[in-house]
């Protein structure tokens, strides 16, 4: 893909509705998940639960969070009855699928992470759950270090790479048309270099 | 706020009512989506005119 191409000038007619609005609300609520998060690990766990500033920061990235998962699930129900896997987008369906999935498990190690009670209960109540799927041998929702680790790091930069392939991919094979429209073709770079 | 959510319990169905509602809401958010027209557009018969 051409440069010049890389961001959208124009899309087709169909874009024209609420329900493509989905997806990019879900990378505005990812951006303040992220930024808030920076903020959280670079002060720490006492700022967090003891200073009004650090509660702020701390309900951001809560409350970010719960947007970002709500506007992927609707990103995800919308796709879905538009079947956006349809020709040639499967790999565009499939790193969403798996970003989504990567999500809850950076949502749960995220839970793991407060460093309250609330993050005792859910470690103590998923232990049995997790050893129970076989991974606990390596995934240890009781180390909180791993948790941590995991939550701050290796999650988030899975999340950023997989929504970047996504985007690239959504730009690639161009925005889905709903049913009944695939006769005509998505605006895409190779159909303008025609 | 510092207390447990309530929970609806009906038949095999356990759920928050936090949950609940929220479920009930991303449904309306979902339904507004499809019917309410996105702003700058007309009708597709006229963009397609236009084209």
């Amino acid at each position: 893909m051409p440069w010049e191409n890389l961001l959208p000038d124009r899309q087709p007619f169909y874009v024209g509705s609420w329900v493509y609005v989905f997806g990019v609300v879900t990378i505005a609520a990812l951006v303040w998940v992220v930024l808030s998060g920076v903020v959280l690990a670079a002060f720490g766990p006492q700022w967090w639960h003891l200073s009004s500033a650090g509660r702020f920061f701390n309900s951001l990235h809560f409350w970010s969070v719960q947007v970002f998962f709500v506007f992927m699930v609707l990103h995800l129900w919308g796709q879905y009855f538009m079947a956006s896997w349809r020709e040639g987008r499967a790999p565009t369906w499939m790193i969403g699928v798996v970003t989504f999935a990567v999500s809850i498990v950076a949502a749960f190690t995220g839970y793991l992470s407060q460093q309250n009670f609330d993050a005792q209960y859910i470690a103590m109540n998923a232990k049995d759950a997790v050893n129970a799927t076989g991974v606990g041998g390596f995934f240890n929702v009781l180390n909180f270090g791993q948790m941590y680790g995991l939550h701050v790091m290796l999650l988030p930069i899975a999340i950023i790479t997989l929504v970047f392939l996504h985007i690239v991919q959504v730009r690639m094979k161009g925005v889905v048309p709903p049913l009944g429209h695939e006769v005509k073709p998505a605006v895409t770079w190779e159909l303008r270099k025609k | 706020m510092d207390q447990p959510a309530g929970y609806l319990h009906w038949g095999f169905i356990l759920i928050s009512w936090p949950n609940l509602i929220l479920i009930g809401l991303m449904l309306v958010l979902f339904a507004l989506a499809l019917i309410l027209p996105f702003p700058g557009h007309g009708s597709s018969s006229e963009k397609e005119k236009e084209a």
